[in-house]
């Protein structure tokens, strides 16, 4: 966040303002009765202020929301960029598969394929984070995150050990 | 019979203040000289004398004076008195020193002795906090470098304004030198102690006061208001002065309630003083003031400016700044008419009404005039943004 600068305006209220990634200084001001007041300065003279524009109490909450929705958005985006790389897939546990009533923790799953099991979908529902004592069964879906590699690597394990 | 025409006299008073508010606010400048031009045509010797009781004129005067010190005193927090003083200590006394000599100096040669001339001194010193906030807010200046500054120095002004009227009122009552220093010792305790009250106990007492319900919250700075103005009469400094007073004690963070209540109210006590100032000054000897106070006038533009300018350029404010920051301290009014009023109510000079309104009605309108020609001369041509 930029450096802000708070400025007492006695019988007034509040001026906040700071300098943009753009080198422009922006202000707002509070005002004691509640209305909110954004200023833009000159760039040749971040002394005066060329344009201004009141916003109500109403107003200046609707700034703030529209200014909050399209950060939040960002966030989301830049969290999918973070799983880039990964992938979310489910793996049948067959009939005839090593693993039929042994463990998770007896697949090696996440030691040999750095592979997670999130979950275990069964005809009863799913069984969300299960430990490495859980018990398969045939029939069993896993829902798994890992690299594609490593869930293909997985996918063999299961179905010949 | 006597209580109609008093009503009917009241109700056309009130209702030809609505018209010049409107007037006022449609064409974007301060009412204030139009409250008391009103005032000068419509009261004792007037145009068209409207308002015939003298009693209530005299009534609604008092009444309009103690409600506008009040809410003038309400203006600014204690801590911001403070803060101010700290920020801005050595431009306030530039502009004491400035401003107040030019009327002292005037009253002076025109032969009118020491207690007037304090008071015409106090008339051409103080800069009307009312009008220059509405020019900064109209003008798009708050956000501006120079405004912390020039709101300071209303601030200050303010503050001296808490000593000058005790003290001035007290040389108005007059008597032996023994009685006076007697009597300015008392002025002098009352201001200290209240404004030591107000920076300690200040929040608390406004936390007391406040209320839910606006009628409990009203009626209870009423009351603490009365009470302020009446011991301060009882210690023969004016009632005006105590009201003045009390405002500074409340103003507090008794939340926001307070101020959407006072701004209204203000305006109201205001726009009432101003009338009937107006109603007590005889028209007739404005003529014979004008060439005084068009002096003064000029000379008081000149050295607000001075004062604006100096102190912008103290700290460190460009070229533009500093050009705002004169222009935007020209503007005079409410404070002005106040220790003009208390002057003329206590007998200081017959001419000191008509030369206060004159200056004041000149001022008024001057100021925001000036502010809007610097308002043309610093902004840089076309808008530049991004």
């Amino acid at each position: 966040m930029a450096v802000v600068n708070e400025v007492a305006l006695p019988g007034i209220g509040v001026r906040y303002d700071f300098t943009t990634e753009d080198g422009l200084r922006f202000g707002v001001i509070h005002h004691r009765t509640g209305e909110r007041e954004l200023v833009l300065y000159e760039r040749e003279d971040p002394d005066t202020a060329h344009d201004f524009v009141r916003l109500g109490a109403e107003d200046a909450r609707t700034l703030a929301e529209l200014l909050g929705a399209s950060q939040v958005a960002k966030d989301l985006a830049e969290l999918e960029q973070g799983l880039e790389g990964l992938a979310v897939d489910r793996l049948p546990l067959g009939a005839g598969s090593p693993f039929d009533g042994l463990t998770i923790g007896d697949t090696g799953a996440r030691t040999r394929t750095g592979v997670s099991v999130v979950a275990v979908l069964r005809p009863d529902g799913p069984h969300a984070a299960p430990g490495p004592t859980f018990g398969l069964v045939a029939g069993d879906v896993l829902v798994v995150v890992g690299t594609p590699r490593g869930i293909e690597d997985l996918a063999l394990i299961l179905r010949s050990g | 019979m006597h209580d109609s025409l008093f009503l009917l006299e009241l109700g056309g008073v009130v209702l030809l203040l609505a018209v010049l508010a409107r007037i006022a606010t449609r064409y974007g400048f301060s009412p204030i000289p139009l409250y008391l031009l009103a005032g000068l045509a419509f009261g004792s010797g007037g145009v068209i004398p409207l308002v015939t009781a003298e009693a209530f004129i005299a009534a609604g005067a008092e009444i309009g004076l103690i409600l506008l010190l009040f809410s003038l005193g309400l203006e600014y927090s204690a801590r911001e008195l403070v803060d101010a003083l700290r920020s801005t200590a050595v431009t306030g006394a530039m502009d004491l020193i400035l401003n107040c000599t030019p009327g002292f100096l005037a009253a002076i040669v025109l032969g009118w002795g020491f207690v007037p001339a304090v008071f015409l001194g106090g008339v051409t010193y103080i800069s009307s906090s009312g009008v220059i906030a509405r020019t900064l807010d109209d003008l798009g200046w708050m956000g501006n470098r120079e405004t912390p500054l020039v709101l300071a120095i209303l601030v200050l002004e303010d503050l001296v304004m808490a000593g000058f009227l005790p003290l001035a009122t007290v040389l108005l009552v007059g008597g032996g030198a023994a009685r006076v220093v007697v009597s300015i010792g008392v002025a002098v305790l009352v201001v200290v102690s209240v404004l030591f009250v107000a920076a300690r106990w200040g929040p608390a007492i406004s936390r007391a006061v406040f209320s839910r319900s606006d009628e409990a919250l009203l009626l209870g700075i009423l009351g603490l208001l009365l009470l302020t103005a009446g011991a301060t009469e009882a210690l023969n400094v004016s009632a005006a002065v105590g009201a003045f007073l009390a405002g500074i004690v409340f103003s507090g963070p008794a939340a926001d309630r307070v101020r959407a209540l006072r701004v209204p109210l203000r305006a109201v006590f205001a726009a009432v003083f101003f009338l009937f100032f107006g109603f007590k000054v005889d028209p007739g000897a404005i003529p014979a003031a004008l060439p005084v106070a068009v002096a003064l006038a000029a000379v008081g533009a000149g050295t607000k400016y001075l004062t604006g300018w100096w102190g912008a350029r103290a700290a460190g404010i460009g070229r533009r700044g500093q050009i705002r920051a004169g222009s935007a301290l020209i503007a005079r009014g409410e404070f002005s008419v106040v220790i003009a009023g208390l002057g003329v109510a206590g007998g200081a000079e017959p001419d000191l009404g008509p030369i206060a309104a004159t200056y004041v009605l000149l001022l008024a309108i001057a100021g925001p005039i000036a502010a809007r020609i610097a308002d043309r001369v610093t902004s840089s041509g076309p808008v530049r943004v991004g």
